[in-house]
Parts: structure tokens; C-alpha cells; sequence
């Protein structure tokens, strides 16, 4: 796998869709998670699922018919995705940790 | 009791636009409809509503358009009223703020696809301009000026578009350093 960083949002998106949410839910769980501090506004959530849609890094839950709301859950190339992410950002976090001890905070 | 207010915004204003409306939000007259130049009020509490303004792709009736739309409505926001392919978004401010971006990438691609959409109306103007200046100039020469009305309208739509331009490359050069 590529190891590119992912946005904030796709990092919150693919976490939150550990159990299926519609798009207001990821919204919500996201916001949550980060003790309010990342608000995914709606249209940017929109474009976000439909490229991890493409991308086969999250999928539709099969839904009752009628149901006008569509639920996504993560796929194992999502999970994939997530976790070289987080190893991504420990090293980021120890390098950054290591180099900083002696600055003020 | 309805009321009609009368006023122009160029594409390229319409943050303007949309901090008129929340302006009028918060006096309490809410946008309900809109056709050209035309805005319609209908009272509100003050401050009930936050409004957003946004450019679609395809025309709110394209089946994407409304998959869009339905997925904001979602969200807790709802259509009040729409023009070529700008919709107005509205959202109660007891739900919380209402932003329709949450990142520069996104903001990027809006100002780019507004930018699109006013291109072609420059460089339509400036070609019918320019061929009819050279066409009165041979044939009718007493109405010589007509086409100059062409002509500045692609210099209008030209100065937009430079002014959105701008917007594009402040956003571009935070996204070199964040997201």
C-alpha cells in the first residue's frame, strides 16, 4: 500500500464506520471521538464517502428497502488504509515527542 | 406577509450574498424563494436560521443533484430555493453551525467549478464581440458600438473571474502547508 497521509476527515470517516452510520452519524461520531474539535461539514462529508465509495474503502450496509437513508461501513481495504495511518502518525508523534522535550510549551 | 427585496450579486460575490442573507436571517426575515434579482422574505425569529449559498454541478433536478440534496437534508439542512444550478441552503442555528466545508480541498473545488461555469460566458462575449466590431466595421459602421456591449461584458465576466482566481491561489497556497 501507498503510504500517503490521509485527510483528517477520511482518517475520522474510516474510524467512525467501524459499525454502519449514515452521513449525519459519521458527522456526529466524528465530532464525539474529537471532543467536538472536528466538525465535518456536510458537503465536504458527501464528496469524502463517494471517493471512498470508488476507492472500495468503505461500502453500503444493505439496507430494509424504503429505507431512504443509506448506512456505509468500512471495508478491509479501509482498515488496511487506517492502520498505515497510524503507524504514519506514531512515528510522527515519537519523532515530534523526541525533538521537542526541550521546548518551552 | 411576504416580502420582495430587489438586488444583484455577481457569482463571484456570493459569500456576499450569503452573509446578506444571515444578515436578513438575523433581523428576521428569511430568504424562501429566489429568482433573478429577486428575493423573497417570509418572517422568521431572529437568528433562527443560517443560510449558505452553493454552486451544483448539474441542475438540482439531475438525479445527482438530488442524491446531494437529499444527503444534506439529512444533515439537518434544507433547500428554500434554487437558480440555474445555485442552490440556497438553510439550517437552524439550534442545530449548531452550519458550514457546507470543512476543509480547503473542498472550498478549492467550489471556487473552481464557479469558475468553470463563468469561463465560457467571457470568452463567448469576447468572441461575438469582437467578430461583429469587424463585422459593423465592413457593413454598418453607425452601429459600431453594439458589439461593445459583448465587449464589456467579457471584460466584467473577465474581472470575476480574476477575482476568483485570487481566491483560488490564497487557498491553494495554505493547502501547500495544511489541509
Amino acid at each position: 500500500m501507498e503510504n500517503v497521509a490521509l485527510t483528517e476527515a477520511v482518517f475520522y470517516i474510516l474510524l467512525s464506520l467501524s459499525e454502519p452510520l449514515h452521513g449525519y452519524g459519521i458527522m456526529q461520531n466524528a465530532e464525539k471521538l474529537s471532543n467536538g474539535r472536528v466538525k465535518l461539514a456536510a458537503g465536504t462529508l458527501y464528496g469524502a464517502i463517494n471517493t471512498l465509495l470508488e476507492k472500495g474503502w468503505i461500502t453500503f450496509v444493505p439496507g430494509e428497502s424504503g429505507d431512504r437513508k443509506k448506512e456505509y461501513i468500512i471495508t478491509e481495504l479501509g482498515k488496511k488504509a487506517v492502520l498505515s495511518e497510524i503507524e504514519r502518525l506514531k512515528e510522527l508523534v515519537e519523532n515530534g515527542e523526541k525533538l521537542t522535550g526541550g521546548w518551552e510549551k | 406577509m411576504r416580502k420582495v427585496i430587489k438586488k444583484l450579486f455577481w457569482a463571484w460575490d456570493f459569500e456576499k450574498e450569503e452573509k446578506w442573507l444571515n444578515e436578513m436571517a438575523a433581523k428576521g426575515l428569511a430568504l424562501v424563494d429566489y429568482s433573478i434579482f429577486r428575493y423573497s422574505f417570509e418572517p422568521c425569529e431572529p437568528g433562527e436560521y443560517s443560510f449558505k449559498i452553493q454552486l451544483l454541478e448539474h441542475n438540482p433536478n439531475h438525479p445527482e443533484s438530488e442524491q446531494y440534496i437529499r444527503f444534506m437534508e439529512e444533515t439537518g439542512a434544507e433547500q428554500v430555493a434554487s437558480y440555474l444550478n445555485w442552490v440556497y441552503f438553510r439550517k437552524k442555528t439550534s442545530e449548531g453551525s452550519f458550514e457546507i466545508f470543512s476543509d480547503i480541498e473542498s472550498k478549492l473545488k467550489h471556487q473552481i467549478l464557479i469558475k468553470k461555469l463563468l469561463l465560457p460566458f467571457g470568452v463567448l462575449n469576447l468572441c461575438v464581440g469582437i467578430g461583429n466590431i469587424i463585422n459593423t466595421w465592413f457593413n454598418a459602421r453607425e452601429i459600431i458600438w453594439v458589439p461593445f456591449i459583448n465587449i464589456a461584458c467579457a471584460v466584467l465576466i473577465f474581472w470575476g473571474v480574476s477575482r476568483i482566481n485570487k481566491k483560488i491561489k490564497a487557498l491553494k497556497k495554505e493547502h501547500s502547508i495544511r489541509e
